[in-house]
C-alpha cells in the first residue's frame, strides 16, 4: 500500500460560472481520480459542457479553482501545459484527415532530435509503440482521412496518452459507434483505466455508466446534485437526480392535449427502414402516422430520431426499407419527389437548412412554392406571392418589418417561424417537424406550438421529432428511439416523464 | 505501399514522357540542349511562383496577387538603379540595394496580405484579387506604361547567367523546389501547415500558432515570387510595365495538375514540380509547332483541362 493516496488527476473545487445573466455552474465540485472512471450525467443544459470547457482550459471559473494532477492550472493561454495534463475527445473529430496516424498522435510535438525537424523513423516508432503498449490495432502509416469513427476516436485518445496526459474527458464517445465498437471502447476505457490514467466519462446513455463507470456524478441545472459510487445508486434514484421535482403541475406527467381532431386515413407509412448515418443510424424502423395525429419520435441526439426524419423527405437515402405518402411509395433519396407527394419539413439545423438569410420573409416562405407561383414564362407572381406569404405571417405572428425584410434579421423565433411557414406554405398532407422550438424564445415555442397543433386538428399528418418534452405536448402518441430501434411506445397522453426519459436513457425503470 | 504513394505522385510523368515524343516529332530542334535548357528556363521564373502559391494552398489559403509581386518588386528596385535615359528615376543606385529592394517589397506585400486575410479575415480570394489590380496597375501607371533596361549585371545575375551550362534561374529553382520538399516533409512547421490545411481547429488544438504560420507562409510566398520576377526581369535584361500579368493562371494550373489541393491541406513539392515541367514543355511545344499565335492560348487551355482530367483519374491526394 503507498503512505500517500496519488493526487487526483483533475479537480473542480467549488466552481461557479455564468455567461451574462445565466449561470451555468453553481458551487460545482467534481475529482477524478487516477484509475478511476467517473461517469458525469445531466440532461442537455445541464452544465456538462461547461464544465468540460472549465477542466481542459476553455474557459476560467467566476469563482473556484480547477487543479490537474496535483497542480494549480495554468493560465488559459499556455495550451501546452493543459495539453500535457488533460485531454477531451470530442464528438466531432479533431484529426487530420491528410496527415498519418503517426502524425496525428505526434502532431505539433518535436520528434527528432532537434527542436523542429520530424523524425519520421522515431515517430512511426513511438507511436507503434504506443499503439501497442495500450492495446490498439492500427497501423501507424494510414492516412487519418480514410479512419472509421471508432478508429479516429483511438488516434484522438493516443494523442493525449502521448503527450502524457493522463486525465482524459470522453465526451459522449459512443454516440455514433456501432454496438462491436462500444463493446472495444469499453475494452479500451478498462485498460487506461488500469494503466492509472483517470476518465471521466460523459453519456445520455446511462446503462453505460453502469457498465464502466466507478462513480457517478449528476448535474442538473448547475448544480451537482448527486456525485455517489455507481452501485449504490440505483437506477431510479440516477433518473430522479437527473430530472429533479420539477413543478407540480409537470411533475408525473406531460400536460395531454386540449382538444384532438377525428383521426383519419394512414398518410405515412414508413416499414422497416434502415439508414446508415454519422448522425446516427436507423435499423428496421416501422410505424405509421393517420391524419389528424401528432406522433412524437423521440431519442437522444444521436438515436437515429433525426435521421429517420431526414429520410422520410429524401434528405438521406435509406439502406433499405420503404416509405409511403398517400400510399404512394416515395422514390427514396429524392426530396422533390417527397414535396411532390405532399410532404411538409421543417429541418432540424434552420441556419444551415432552413432559410436563405439575405433574402426577404415573403421569399423564404414561398421558396418551395416557386412552380406554383410561376405564370407565363416562368415569372413569379408577386401579389399571389405575398398573399401566400401574409397568410402564413398572421397565423404564425411571424413580427417583421415587412415581407420584403431579410430573414437574417429577425430574432431567432420569428426566423423559425418562417420556416415553419414555409413547410406549411405549400398546404402539406404530411407534415415533418424536426426540433422545432430549440434556442426561441417563450412566446414563440407557444405560437409555434400553436400552430403546430392548428395543423394537426386540420387533418395533416404529424411527425414531430424533438427531445424537448414540452414540445411533446402536441402530439397525440410518442415513440421512443434509442440506439436507431424503435424501443417503446407511449399510446393515449398523459404520459409519466419519469418512465418516459427512463426510455429515452434506454433503461427499464418500474416506477 | 509507398511505391504506390510515390507513383500517385509522379502521376504526370507518362503525360510529360508522351509531350517530349509529340515534341520531337514536332520539330527535331526540341531535343537540342539548348532547347531543353531554354525549356527550364522558361519555367523557372514560373516554378518559383508555383513554390509560393502551393505553400499557400496548402495551409488552406490562396493568393492572387503573387502575380503583381512578381511584377511590381523588379519593377520598383529596376527604376531606382537604372539611369534616366533607359527610363530610370536616375537615382542609379547600387544594384544590391535593389536586390533587397525586390525582397523588402516582397515581405511588405506578404505581410499586409497575411495581416488582412488572416487577422482581419478578409475573404482571400477578393481581396488578393483586388491587391493583384491594385499592384498590376501601379507598375502599369508608375512609368507610364515604359520598359525599364540596360539594367547592371549584378541585377541581372540571377536570370541571365549560368553555371556548367544551365542558367542559374534552373538551379536557384530547383534548389527552391528540394528545400521546400524536404521543409514540408521533415520540419515541424512543414507538418504544422499540413494540418492547418487539412483541419483548422485541430491544429490549434493541438497548440499549433495557426495564425502565425499562416501570415508567415504569405510573407515567404510573396518574397518567392518577388524572386521569381527578378529572375524573369534578368531573363529578358528588362522589367516591361506588363511582367506578370495573367502569370496566376499558369500557376495555379501547375498546382492543382501537380496534385496539390485547393481546399488545402494536401499535395506535394515534387508533384507542383512536375506540373511546372509539363506547362513549360506545352508552351515550348506550341511555339515550336507554328500553330498560329493567336489559337495558343486555346490550345493551351485544353491542354491543361486534359492533364487536370488525367490527374483526377489517378487520384493525386497525400500529403
Amino acid at each position: 500500500m503507498e503512505t500517500r493516496a496519488p493526487a487526483p488527476v483533475g479537480e473542480a473545487d467549488h466552481v461557479f460560472k455564468s455567461f451574462g445573466e445565466t449561470a451555468a455552474l453553481v458551487d460545482v465540485s467534481l475529482t477524478v481520480h487516477p484509475g478511476e472512471c467517473h461517469g458525469l450525467v445531466g440532461r442537455n443544459g445541464a452544465g456538462k459542457s461547461t464544465l468540460v470547457s472549465l477542466l481542459t482550459g476553455l474557459s476560467r471559473p467566476d469563482r473556484g479553482s480547477v487543479r490537474l494532477a496535483g497542480q494549480p492550472a495554468p493560465g488559459l493561454a499556455d495550451r501546452g501545459a493543459w495539453l500535457g495534463r488533460v485531454a477531451c475527445v470530442y464528438q466531432r473529430s479533431m484529426v487530420v484527415p491528410a496527415l498519418t496516424v503517426a502524425e496525428n498522435v505526434s502532431l505539433n510535438r518535436p520528434t527528432g532530435r532537434g527542436k523542429s525537424l520530424v523524425s519520421w523513423a522515431n515517430m512511426r516508432a513511438e507511436a507503434r509503440a504506443l499503439m501497442l503498449d495500450w492495446g490498439f490495432d492500427i497501423n501507424v502509416d494510414q492516412e487519418a482521412g480514410r479512419l472509421t469513427v471508432e478508429q479516429r476516436q483511438v488516434v484522438e485518445i493516443a494523442r493525449a496518452l502521448s503527450i502524457g496526459a493522463r486525465f482524459l474527458i470522453l465526451d459522449e464517445p459512443t454516440a455514433a459507434l456501432e454496438k462491436a465498437a462500444v463493446e472495444r471502447l469499453f475494452e479500451r476505457v478498462r485498460r487506461l483505466r488500469d494503466g492509472g490514467v483517470g476518465i471521466l466519462y460523459i453519456s445520455h446513455h446511462l446503462e453505460e455508466i453502469y457498465e464502466i463507470c466507478d462513480r457517478v456524478s449528476v448535474l442538473r441545472d448547475g448544480e451537482m446534485v448527486l456525485s455517489r459510487n455507481v452501485r449504490d445508486v440505483p437506477q431510479a434514484a440516477l433518473v430522479g437526480a437527473m430530472v429533479g421535482s420539477a413543478p407540480p403541475r409537470r411533475a408525473g406527467e406531460i400536460e395531454a392535449v386540449e382538444k384532438r381532431g377525428a383521426v383519419g386515413e394512414v398518410r405515412l407509412a414508413v416499414s422497416h427502414l434502415t439508414v446508415f448515418s454519422r448522425a446516427g443510424s436507423v435499423e428496421d424502423v416501422s410505424f405509421s402516422v393517420r391524419a389528424g395525429e401528432c406522433v412524437g419520435l423521440v431519442g437522444l441526439n444521436g438515436s437515429g430520431s433525426a435521421t429517420v426524419a431526414d429520410t422520410i423527405v429524401g434528405m438521406i437515402k435509406p439502406r433499405d426499407g420503404t416509405i409511403a405518402i398517400n400510399g404512394k411509395r416515395l422514390r427514396p433519396g429524392r426530396v422533390d419527389s417527397a414535396f411532390a407527394l405532399g410532404v411538409g419539413y421543417v429541418p432540424q439545423d434552420r441556419h444551415a437548412t432552413g432559410f436563405a438569410p439575405q433574402l426577404g420573409v415573403a421569399e423564404n416562405v414561398t421558396l418551395a412554392l416557386l412552380d406554383r407561383l410561376a405564370r407565363r414564362a416562368g415569372v413569379v407572381s408577386f401579389r399571389e406571392r405575398d398573399a401566400i406569404a401574409r397568410r402564413q405571417v398572421e397565423q404564425l405572428q411571424i413580427v417583421a418589418r415587412d415581407l420584403q425584410q431579410p430573414v437574417s434579421r429577425l430574432s431567432g423565433g420569428n426566423q423559425q417561424k418562417v420556416v415553419v411557414g414555409r413547410a406549411l406554405a405549400p398546404d402539406p398532407t404530411v407534415l415533418v417537424v424536426v426540433n422545432p422550438t430549440v434556442g426561441v424564445d417563450v412566446a414563440s415555442k407557444e405560437a409555434l406550438l400553436d400552430a403546430i397543433g392548428r395543423v394537426r386538428d386540420q387533418g395533416v399528418a404529424l411527425l414531430l421529432v424533438s427531445d424537448d418534452f414540452e414540445d411533446l405536448r402536441v402530439c397525440t402518441r410518442l415513440v421512443v428511439m434509442v440506439r436507431g430501434r424503435l424501443a417503446a411506445e407511449f399510446g393515449e397522453p398523459p404520459w409519466d416523464r419519469q418512465r418516459l426519459i427512463a426510455a429515452v436513457e434506454g433503461l427499464e425503470v418500474a416506477v | 505501399m509507398l511505391v504506390l504513394k510515390w507513383l500517385r505522385e509522379l502521376t504526370l510523368v507518362p503525360v510529360i514522357v508522351v509531350l517530349m515524343v509529340a515534341g520531337a516529332l514536332v520539330d527535331p530542334v526540341f531535343f537540342t540542349p539548348s532547347n531543353l535548357i531554354n525549356v527550364a528556363e522558361g519555367g523557372a521564373a514560373l516554378g518559383m511562383v508555383v513554390v509560393a502559391e502551393s505553400l499557400i494552398l496548402i495551409t488552406g489559403k490562396f493568393d492572387i496577387s503573387l502575380q503583381g509581386t512578381f511584377g511590381l518588386a523588379p519593377l520598383l528596385a529596376a527604376w531606382l538603379i537604372a539611369p534616366k535615359a533607359s527610363e530610370g528615376l536616375g537615382t542609379e543606385w547600387s544594384p544590391w540595394i535593389g536586390l533587397v529592394i525586390v525582397l523588402i517589397v516582397g515581405l511588405a506585400v506578404g505581410t499586409f496580405n497575411g495581416a488582412l486575410v488572416i487577422k482581419a479575415n478578409f475573404n482571400a480570394f477578393i481581396f488578393t484579387l483586388a491587391m493583384s489590380i491594385l499592384l498590376t496597375g501601379l507598375q502599369l501607371g508608375w512609368l507610364g506604361g515604359q520598359t525599364v533596361y540596360n539594367l547592371p549585371e549584378a541585377f541581372i545575375y540571377l536570370g541571365a547567367e549560368s553555371w556548367f551550362g544551365v542558367p542559374v534561374a534552373v538551379w536557384v529553382t530547383v534548389a527552391t523546389f528540394v528545400v521546400a520538399a524536404l521543409f514540408m516533409r521533415y520540419h515541424r512547421i512543414g507538418r504544422a501547415m499540413y494540418a492547418i490545411g487539412g483541419n483548422l481547429e485541430a491544429a490549434r488544438a493541438a497548440g499549433i500558432q495557426v495564425d502565425r504560420i499562416r501570415i508567415g507562409v504569405f510573407m515567404v510566398a510573396s518574397i518567392l515570387a518577388a524572386m521569381g520576377g527578378l529572375m524573369q526581369a534578368g531573363r529578358v535584361t528588362a522589367v516591361t510595365a506588363g511582367q506578370g500579368s495573367n502569370l496566376i493562371f499558369g500557376v495555379f494550373a501547375a498546382a492543382v495538375i501537380g496534385g496539390i489541393s485547393l481546399e488545402g491541406g494536401r499535395g506535394r513539392m515534387v508533384g507542383a514540380l512536375t506540373g511546372v515541367i509539363l506547362l513549360s514543355l506545352v508552351t515550348n511545344i506550341l511555339t515550336l509547332s507554328n500553330i498560329s499565335s493567336t489559337w495558343i492560348d486555346a490550345v493551351d487551355g485544353a491542354i491543361i483541362l486534359l492533364a487536370l482530367g488525367l490527374a483526377k483519374l489517378i487520384g493525386t491526394e497525400s500529403a
